[in-house]
């Protein structure tokens, strides 16, 4: 990855997503893989909140755009069967943790962006996550080796979230009668279409191509001091900040601002847990719908656990919202970090050294 | 005799963590990897070093040969 391509790619994502907001998304909106992950379940009917419904354009962009350019260089590489119950189960708890946060660790940096300042205690708790990742990687963890599908109907699985996506796209823009619309609140608020998409692809091309992953840069960077990706993050910091002061989004506090809540604890456990369960799982929730576009099904059964998650979370009125996170939230971030933590302890697998030509 | 680690098919990051660990107890080493970030993480590293490593393409498969040599 060169330098330009990663300040090009830090700009599509932090300008493009307050571009997006003012295009129409709701505040702070523009890209966030877990909150439009939780409008897609409720457009499938996942959860019932009438007020979450939009099969949100930009993250399938994300997929198609990632597809597309891992097809043309040839990395798009059906594969799978590395512990996907477990990978559905960590795609759960990812989306617990996150939506009592109220965003994925990538809206928590276009949150800090905009001035809410609970952005930097979640973020701050997404890092600590992290790093207890890290701990158990460095014990032995390990889910198990994922195959490539070379037999014929396998591999045609590893096309499923692209096939899901088109379809999706189709259903988004014919107004399907199968998808529910929000007709009020967040879900009502959104950009024209086919700006989400093209804002979308371009971010799935770009985040494909750099291997972006908000869990891996901070990763790298604690394992073995690589910055590359922190400059993406640094440049989307910067595109995002200068395009909400311009716009006149920029609002420095922790009250008041759109879509959160200032319940300190909750927010840092929210994203501890998202970045545990990300480390465990091998990528943070764009990066596994940029996987799943590279044909990786066991992405693919994350984010299925995703779209279960928002379930559960919103199911049990245990998803935060402006006016915190209510009791059955904090009971589903325990309990997710109890499950996570346990996968942590349980799942490893010892390596060796081979013998040459073995 | 050359070591060699066989990590294909291994999430994101266990081949780099694997990698690392190993060149701690030895000085040259082959491993194989499955996945493109994989082989663009642990030449990375290997680079960052100061370290050679070497890169033979077998099909979807990644070789990489790496001493513990400074490259300067």
């Amino acid at each position: 990855m060169t330098l330009t391509i990663a300040i090009i790619t830090g700009i599509v994502f932090g300008l493009g997503a307050v571009l997006l907001v003012k295009f129409g998304n709701p505040g702070n909106y523009g890209f966030c893989a877990a909150c439009q992950l939780r409008d897609i379940a409720g457009a499938l009917g996942i959860h019932k909140v009438a007020t979450l419904q939009y099969a949100r354009p930009e993250i399938l962009g994300w997929v198609l755009g990632a597809f597309g350019i891992a097809k043309i260089n040839g990395e798009f590489q059906p594969r799978g069967g590395s512990s996907p119950l477990i990978r559905f189960i960590l795609g759960a708890t990812m989306m617990i943790g996150a939506l009592a946060f109220l965003g994925c660790p990538l809206r928590g940096i276009m949150r800090l962006a905009a001035g809410d300042l609970n952005g930097l205690t979640g973020l701050v708790g997404f890092v600590a996550g992290i790093a207890a990742g890290i701990a158990f990687l460095k014990n032995g963890y390990s889910l198990g080796r994922a195959k490539i599908y070379t037999s014929t109907l396998p591999s045609i699985s590893g096309y499923a979230s692209v096939f899901a996506a088109l379809i999706l796209v189709f259903a988004v823009s014919t107004n399907a009668g199968y998808l529910n619309f929000s007709a009020k609140g967040p879900g009502a608020m959104h950009a024209p279409i086919f700006i989400s998409l093209i804002a979308g692809l371009l971010a799935g091309f770009f985040a494909q191509r750099t291997r972006m992953c908000l869990s891996g840069g901070v990763r790298d960077y604690i394992l073995v001091r690589d910055t590359q990706m922190l400059i993406i993050y640094g440049v989307m910091f910067v595109a995002a900040l200068i395009g909400n002061l311009y716009f006149g989004f920029f609002k420095l506090g922790f009250t008041g601002q759109p879509l959160a809540h200032d319940m300190h604890l909750w927010n840092f456990l929210g994203l501890f847990l998202t970045g545990l369960a990300a480390t465990l799982a091998g990528g943070c929730p764009l990066r596994q719908l940029i996987m799943s576009g590279e044909g990786n099904t066991d992405a693919m059964f994350c984010i299925l656990g995703m779209l279960a998650g928002a379930g559960i979370a919103h199911g049990f009125n245990a998803a935060g919202s402006p006016v915190g996170l209510a009791i059955n939230g904090q009971i589903a971030v325990s309990a997710g970090l109890v499950i996570t933590a346990g996968i942590g302890l349980k799942y490893r697998e010892n390596f060796s050294f081979m013998n040459k030509g073995a | 005799m050359e070591k060699v680690l066989d990590l294909r098919g291994l999430s994101c990051p266990i081949p780099l963590i694997r990698t690392k660990d190993s060149l701690t107890v030895c000085d040259s080493l082959t491993v194989l990897v499955d996945e493109m970030p994989a082989k663009e993480n642990i030449i990375k590293y290997v680079k960052s070093q100061g370290w050679q490593t070497e890169c033979i393409n077998k099909g979807r498969e990644f070789e990489l040969k790496i001493r513990k040599i400074n490259s300067l």
